[in-house]
C-alpha cells in the first residue's frame, strides 16, 4: 500500500519510493528531511478538504508536512 | 587587509538546519547592534554582528540562511553554500564555522553537521536548545558527541544565555588550529546512517516523546477547529492593530501638533516657518503617528514566527492555496506582505518552484501592507462612524478587516488567472518541516520590533521627508496673488489638474489626484500629501490646525472616500516594491506587468465602488 492510505495515528516503514512521481527537487527535499527508503514514520494529521490533503507525518522527533501526491509515491509496510 | 604572517581571526558564521535556534543564538552572541543588509546581487538577507572573544578581540559573526545541506534546493541554501565554500563574490569565507544543532532533534541536524565537518574547515558545534531537549525527556552527553564528531561541542541555551562564553572561547581556539585536510566524503544516505549511530550513542536516556507538541498540534491542526482558530486569530490581530494603537497614535499626534504650535509661537511668519510646519511637520508627522499600528502588526507576525505557529498556518492554508495553484509555502511570504511587500517578496526565495514563486511575487502587493494602514486609518476614522455592530466588534475595525479580505480575495483570483495563463505549469508541491512549539523570547521579540520600527522611521526620515518637502515646494510656488487659492496656482496643482481628468470618472477630486503623484514613492505619503495640501490651502491658522480627518470630512463625499479606499487595495504605489520585484525576477518584464495589471484593477474597482455607492445614495 502507499503512504497516503495509512490512517491517522498509524506507523509505517517506507519500502520503496517511485522517484519519477516526484517533480524536480522534491525528492532531494524529502531526503534532506530523512524521508527515504527504510524510514519509519507515522501519520499525525490531515487536512480536511481534498481527501485529506496535505498530511503531516512524524519522523523521528520531527513533524513534516507533505502533499498526498508525494505520499502516493511511497510504498509502505504498516507497522504494528 | 589581512596580514598573511599573523593569522588572525576575522569572521565566523552560524550555519545549521532551519529551526535550530540559530537566530536566537545569533542575537544572544551579538546583542542589539546588528547590520542587516542584502548579499550583493541577490535578495538574501545578510545578518552580521560583532562577537567579542575572551581575548577582547572582536570578530564579525554572520548568521547564514538555514540549510538542510550543501546541495542547494533554494536560493537561500545556495547563498549558504557559496559563502561557506568561499565562492560568493565579494564575501570572504568565514574563518570559523559554527554548526548549530537542535539538541532535541539530534539525528536530523547531525546530517548537515557531518557534511560541514567533512569540509575540514575550523568548525565548532553549538548543541543548542538543550533545555527543550530536557523537557522532551532527552539526556545528551556532549562529550560523547565531541569525541565522535572530532570537533569541539558546546552545549548552549540561547534564550537563557547559557554556554555563550564557552562558545566564544571555542570559536577563538578553533581558529588557532590548522585547518585539517578535508575528510573522506560520505554519500548522503551513509551520512544519515552515521548521524543515526552518533545520535544513538550520544543520547543517554530518552523518555516520553514530545507530548505537548502533539497535543497542541491536535488542537491547532484540527481539521475544523484549526482553520477556525487561525481566522479568529487573524481577526483579533486586525482589531488590535486598529483599536489597540489608537491611544498611542493620539498621543503622538498631539506631540506633533504641539511641536507645530511651538514653532508658530517661536518664529515670525515666513516661508521657512511654513516649510517647517506645513511641509515637514504635517508631512512626516502624519506618517510617524502610524508607528504604533505597525509595531502591533509586526508584534503578532513575529510572535507567530517565533512560536512555530506560522508553519501550522501554512499547513492549514495549503489546501486553499492549492486551489489557486499555489502551496502553503506561499502563505508565509504573503502573510509577511501584510507588514510589507518587500520582505514578503524576499521571503519567496524559500519557494522551490519558479512559477509558484513568480506568481507569489506578482500577488504579494495585493496583501494589505502596513504602508496602506495610514491611508486606511485616516479615511476610516474620518468617514466610518465609531460604533459597535456586535459585542467587541467595532464598525471601523470591521471595515478595515473587509479591506484586508478584499486584497486577499483579489490576490487569490489573480493567482488563479495567472496560474492558468502566464505562469501555467505543473501543480506545485508542499514539503515543509513543522518546527516545535516554543515560547517566544521577549528579548528577540523586542529586538525584532526595534529593527522593524527603525526601518520604518528611517523611511519616514528620508523618503517621506524628502517627498514632503518637495511637495511643499511644488505647492507653494509660484506664490498666489491675493484672492487666488495657493494650491490652484501652484505647479503641483497644475500637474494634478491634468491627472484629475483621468481619475474624475472614478470619483476622485483634484486633491486626491495631487496626493497620488508623490504616493508613487510610498503609499503612506498619500496621507502626508493630503495633510500638506490642506495645510497650504488653509486660509488661516485655525483652519490649518484642524486635524486631517476633519479636513477630509468637510471636503470629500462618502462615495469618494470609499473609492479612494478601493483604489489603495490594488494600486501598486510603492517604488521599493517595484525595485525588489525587478531584482527578484531579473528584468523589467514582470514588474511592468505587475504595474499594469494592478493599476488596471485599482481603476476598475475604485470606479465600481464609487458608482455603486452613489447609486445606493450613500
Amino acid at each position: 500500500m502507499t503512504l497516503d492510505l495509512v490512517p491517522i495515528g498509524k506507523s509505517a516503514r517506507i519500502v520503496a519510493i517511485d522517484w519519477s512521481l516526484l517533480a524536480g527537487e522534491e525528492g532531494q527535499r524529502l531526503r534532506a528531511l530523512g524521508i527515504d527508503q527504510g524510514a519509519e514514520l507515522a501519520i499525525a494529521h490531515r487536512g480536511v478538504f481534498g481527501g485529506g490533503d496535505p498530511l503531516a507525518v512524524t519522523i523521528g522527533r520531527m513533524t513534516v508536512a507533505l502533499r498526498r501526491s508525494h505520499a502516493r509515491a511511497m510504498t509502505v509496510d504498516m507497522l504494528a | 587587509m589581512r596580514d598573511p604572517q599573523v593569522k588572525r581571526l576575522n569572521s565566523a558564521a552560524l550555519v545549521g538546519n532551519p529551526n535550530a535556534g540559530k537566530s536566537a543564538l545569533f542575537n544572544a552572541l551579538t546583542g542589539a547592534r546588528q547590520k542587516i543588509a542584502n548579499y550583493p546581487g541577490v535578495t538574501v538577507e545578510r545578518k552580521a554582528g560583532r562577537l567579542a572573544l575572551p581575548s577582547g578581540e572582536v570578530v564579525e559573526l554572520t548568521d547564514l540562511p538555514g540549510s538542510y545541506g550543501l546541495n542547494p534546493t533554494s536560493p537561500d541554501e545556495e547563498v549558504t553554500r557559496k559563502v561557506i565554500l568561499g565562492e560568493f563574490p565579494g564575501e570572504d569565507a568565514p574563518d570559523v564555522l559554527v554548526v548549530v544543532l537542535d539538541a532535541s532533534n539530534l539525528e536530523q541536524h547531525l546530517v548537515f553537521a557531518l557534511e560541514v565537518i567533512e569540509l575540514g574547515k575550523p568548525t565548532v558545534v553549538a548543541l543548542n536548545m538543550l533545555d527543550l531537549a530536557e523537557r522532551d525527556g532527552l539526556t545528551i552527553d556532549p562529550a560523547a558527541l565531541e569525541s565522535e564528531l572530532g570537533v569541539p561541542v558546546v552545549p548552549t541555551v540561547a534564550v537563557r544565555r547559557k554556554g555563550l562564553a564557552e562558545l566564544a572561547k571555542a570559536i577563538a581556539e578553533a581558529e588557532r588550529r590548522e585547518a585539517e585536510p578535508p575528510r573522506g566524503h560520505e554519500f548522503p544516505h551513509e551520512r544519515r546512517l552515521t548521524a543515526h549511530a552518533i545520535a544513538t550513542g550520544a543520547i543517554l536516556a530518552e523518555t516520553a516523546k514530545h507530548r505537548l507538541h502533539a497535543r497542541l498540534d491536535r488542537l491547532l491542526l484540527h481539521p475544523w477547529l484549526g482553520p477556525l482558530i487561525l481566522f479568529a486569530l487573524l481577526f483579533v490581530v486586525f482589531q488590535a492593530v486598529f483599536a489597540g494603537a489608537t491611544p498611542f497614535a493620539d498621543a503622538l499626534e498631539s506631540v506633533v501638533a504641539k511641536l507645530g504650535d511651538l514653532v508658530r509661537a517661536a518664529m515670525p511668519p515666513s516661508l521657512l516657518r511654513d516649510l517647517i510646519t506645513e511641509g515637514v511637520l504635517s508631512g512626516v508627522g502624519s506618517v510617524v503617528v502610524f508607528l504604533p499600528q505597525i509595531i502591533i502588526l509586526f508584534f503578532f507576525i513575529l510572535v507567530m514566527e517565533a512560536t512555530g505557529y506560522m508553519a501550522r498556518a501554512a499547513f492549514l492554508m495549503d489546501r486553499m492555496m492549492a486551489g489557486v495553484g499555489l502551496s502553503g509555502r506561499s502563505f508565509i511570504p504573503l502573510l509577511s506582505s501584510f507588514a510589507c511587500a518587500i520582505p514578503g517578496i524576499m521571503a519567496t526565495r524559500s519557494i522551490a518552484d519558479p512559477r509558484d514563486r513568480l506568481t507569489t511575487i506578482l500577488i504579494a502587493p495585493l496583501m494589505t501592507c502596513s504602508a496602506r494602514l495610514p491611508v486606511y486609518a485616516v479615511i476610516i476614522a474620518a468617514f466610518i462612524p465609531h460604533r459597535t455592530v456586535g459585542p467587541g466588534i467595532g464598525l471601523q475595525g470591521l471595515v478595515l478587516f473587509a479591506l484586508y479580505v478584499a486584497g486577499i480575495v483579489g490576490a487569490m483570483i489573480v493567482a488563479l488567472v495567472l496560474r492558468s495563463s502566464v505562469t501555467k505549469g505543473n501543480a506545485s508541491g508542499f514539503i515543509m518541516e513543522l518546527p516545535k512549539y516554543q515560547l517566544p523570547a521577549i528579548k528577540d521579540l523586542v529586538l525584532g520590533l526595534y529593527q522593524r520600527a527603525w526601518i520604518f522611521l528611517r523611511r519616514a526620515g528620508t523618503i517621506i521627508f524628502t517627498v514632503s518637502v518637495v511637495l511643499w515646494l511644488l505647492l507653494s510656488f509660484p506664490r498666489a496673488m491675493p484672492g487666488e487659492n495657493q494650491v490652484d496656482v501652484s505647479i503641483a496643482g497644475r500637474i494634478a489638474n491634468g491627472l484629475a481628468v483621468v481619475v474624475k470618472p472614478i470619483g476622485f477630486n483634484r486633491d486626491m489626484a495631487l496626493a497620488l503623484i508623490p504616493a508613487m514613492a510610498a503609499r503612506e505619503v498619500a496621507v502626508s500629501s493630503l495633510a500638506t495640501t490642506y495645510a497650504v490651502s488653509a486660509t488661516d491658522d485655525t483652519q490649518a490646525a484642524l486635524k486631517l480627518g476633519e479636513q477630509l470630512k468637510a471636503r470629500w463625499s462618502l462615495p469618494t472616500a470609499l473609492a479612494f479606499l478601493a483604489w489603495f487595495v490594488f494600486a501598486p504605489q510603492c517604488l521599493s516594491t517595484i525595485a525588489v520585484a525587478r531584482r527578484e525576477t531579473n528584468g523589467w518584464k514582470w514588474p511592468a506587468f505587475m504595474l499594469a495589471y494592478l493599476f488596471g484593477l485599482a481603476y476598475i474597482f475604485a470606479g465600481i465602488t464609487y458608482w455603486s455607492a452613489v447609486a445606493l445614495g450613500l
